[in-house]
């Protein structure tokens, strides 16, 4: 059972109700759920979007895309059905925030999703979890199955004319499906591969029908936003970077979890109060800052990092999913490299070459180089491969490879060069990595 | 056909299916979760189960098989009864999960996709699957087991055989 951690300086938003049964649907009532979705049934779709806009609530998937915007989008009148999507196949490495909210409140899903259903005049809206998570999309379901059984899904919901559906939906093992129109096409029944854009979903999406498409987290922090209201919201965090975040917290340290912070919170506060510091009081070498496809950031670059979008887009990497990955001075960063870029090689669908034959190039060559059999001309082509591969795809886990490659490359030129000459990994206590995963 | 006559699935499964396909806006949405399910059941994507799911969907096999072969989870030979997925990603690496399925390894007597003689386990080297704080993370079948060290690799294993035992003895 994933273990709950908390820290004094955490501001509990959307984990608020972790750990206190609020899968129940009568606790989940008693803890204040189901209030803002009442309350927007009052006000009406107008009213629901410029309080989500006056948030600054940006999603949560990664990309940080501001969400009162996204859904003020979609077209008012449409031909075509609207649909709401919910982006549960949390799959970037080093995140598993999403893990908790479907455990611990699956209610404040439901009641966001049926927020922006409102917002943009859906009538269903589809709840889409990774194939792995099977127990959390049991918790989903029955969640769900609770919410009809009340009339707060259904042809009259809440006791209005509002009509709103839910759907649960599994996945079947595949990061690319996380990715907004491969999404689309997995729930459309077929091979998960990214769709042309534009047209963009909000225009044409799900079954070609306009479709918003939030993350999980995102989702579920909007019944808090409209019940503390959308300035409130935003005044917790920084700039153009409303309210709290839950950040992830793994890798070589001494209390990982997932703590809910402000956005903006200073990283290296982060690391050494939050989360108790480097595991077994080691040095720190470097830091994935939002989940494996974010650049690396060096102990120095941390300083005076806040975690906003903003901020460390400035600081030359990505907030991402907020997976925050600490890495100790006893770490291979040749061998991190490799494992991270092994893992893009494997999920990538193949449809675009850049990114099919840059990840498998990029693996086969940092294998050899991490084996000792690398020349100095191999930095600088893996360099070259990962620099080639960025923006030329259809979607972004091309870029997603390639960054955080160059990344290591760039930072931690020396000891690729350590590596060369048939020189041993200076660090690896198994030689070679395994990397059995074909 | 009718679910009753002519499917290889278990009644509840067959009567699952036959609401699953009318769920959707469009039947071919239930196709994903439908194959995972019927793995569930059957154990692996047999020609059989490709047969049935496309006959209730109402698409070829081809189209069928052109869709399970993308999806990391399905699986077109038999696995143990237990499938023990070691993730070996970044944060479970950092925190030791090579070591964890070093020690499954030697336990079993197999390696990544091995399957023991007995059939009770398989094992395999799986990417995230986010239990990331919770690292090192494994999954058997759908159970995840986190915070792991090589040390508790034999109790979850007894843990399973002797599942496995009482299965066979009921």
């Amino acid at each position: 059972m994933p273990r709950l951690v908390s820290h004094p300086d955490e501001v509990k938003v959307v984990s608020k109700r972790f750990g206190q049964g609020a899968a129940n649907i009568d606790k989940y009532i008693e803890l204040g759920g189901y209030e803002a979705i009442r309350k927007c049934l009052a006000q009406g779709p107008d009213w629901v979007i410029e309080e989500m806009k006056a948030s600054n609530l940006r999603g949560r998937g990664g990309a940080g895309f501001p969400t009162g915007m996204k859904w003020s989008f979609v077209p008012k009148q449409s031909a075509k059905p609207k649909y709401v999507l919910i982006n549960g196949d949390e799959s970037e490495p080093g995140t598993c925030k999403d893990h908790l909210i479907f455990l611990h409140d699956p209610h404040s899903v439901i009641e966001g999703t049926i927020i922006a259903g409102l917002a943009i005049g859906s009538k269903m809206g589809f709840i889409y979890l990774r194939g792995e998570y099977r127990y959390l999309l049991e918790i989903m379901e029955k969640a769900v199955a609770d919410a009809y059984a009340k009339g707060f899904l259904g042809k009259n919901i809440f006791g209005t004319d509002t009509e709103f559906q839910i759907i649960t939906q599994s996945g079947a093992g595949a990061y690319e499906v996380g990715e907004e129109s491969a999404l689309m096409e997995s729930l459309e029944g077929k091979r998960g591969v990214p769709r042309i854009k534009p047209p963009f979903p909000a225009v044409v999406g799900l079954y070609g029908g306009p479709t918003v498409i939030n993350n999980a987290e995102t989702i579920a922090t909007v019944p808090h936003v409209i019940n503390m209201g959308g300035t409130a919201f935003a005044a917790i965090g920084s700039p153009r970077n409303g309210g709290t975040r839950l950040f992830g917290i793994s890798g070589h340290i001494e209390r990982p979890g997932v703590y809910e912070l402000p956005m903006g919170y200073n990283l290296k506060k982060m690391i050494y109060d939050v989360a108790g510091g480097v595991r077994g009081g080691r040095t720190l070498k470097a830091v994935v800052p939002g989940g494996s496809s974010t650049p690396v950031l060096l102990p120095e670059e941390i300083e005076n990092l806040g975690m906003d979008f903003d901020q460390v887009g400035k600081a030359g990497s990505m907030l991402g999913s907020g997976g925050v990955v600490v890495i100790d001075d006893q770490t291979c960063i040749v061998e991190f490299a490799l494992r991270t870029i092994s893992f893009y090689q494997h999920e990538s669908c193949g449809w675009c070459i850049p990114c099919r034959e840059g990840t498998d190039w990029l693996k086969k060559s940092l294998t050899r180089f991490h084996a000792g059999f690398g020349t100095a001309k191999d930095i600088d082509n893996i360099r070259y491969l990962a620099e080639n591969m960025m923006g030329r795809t259809f979607c972004p886990l091309g870029d997603a490879a390639a960054m955080p490659t160059l990344g290591f490359v760039k930072k931690f030129r020396k000891e690729f060069e350590d590596h060369l000459d048939g020189k041993p990994c200076p660090f690896a206590k198994h030689g070679a990595p395994e990397l059995t995963i074909v | 056909m009718t679910a009753e006559t002519m499917s290889i699935f278990s009644p509840k499964v067959a009567a699952r299916f036959d609401a699953l396909v009318e769920k959707y806006p469009v039947r071919r949405s239930a196709l994903v979760p439908m194959l995972l399910y019927a793995q569930d059941e059957i154990g692996y994507l047999s020609d059989a189960v490709i047969a049935e799911v496309a006959q209730r969907i109402g698409i070829t096999e081809l189209d069928v098989r052109n869709v399970a072969t993308y999806y990391s989870m399905l699986r077109f030979k038999p696995a143990g009864k237990y499938n023990v997925q070691v993730c070996t990603n970044i944060s479970c690496m950092l925190r030791g999960a090579y070591d964890v399925f070093e020690k499954f390894q030697e336990e079993l007597g197999i390696g990544h996709k091995g399957v023991t003689s007995d059939g009770v386990f398989s094992l395999e080297e799986v990417e995230c699957i986010g239990a990331c704080c919770w690292a090192p993370a494994i999954q058997v079948n759908y159970d995840f087991h986190d915070d792991l060290t090589p040390e508790s690799v034999s109790g979850i294993l007894a843990q399973y055989r002797q599942k496995s035992e009482g299965q066979n003895n009921a």
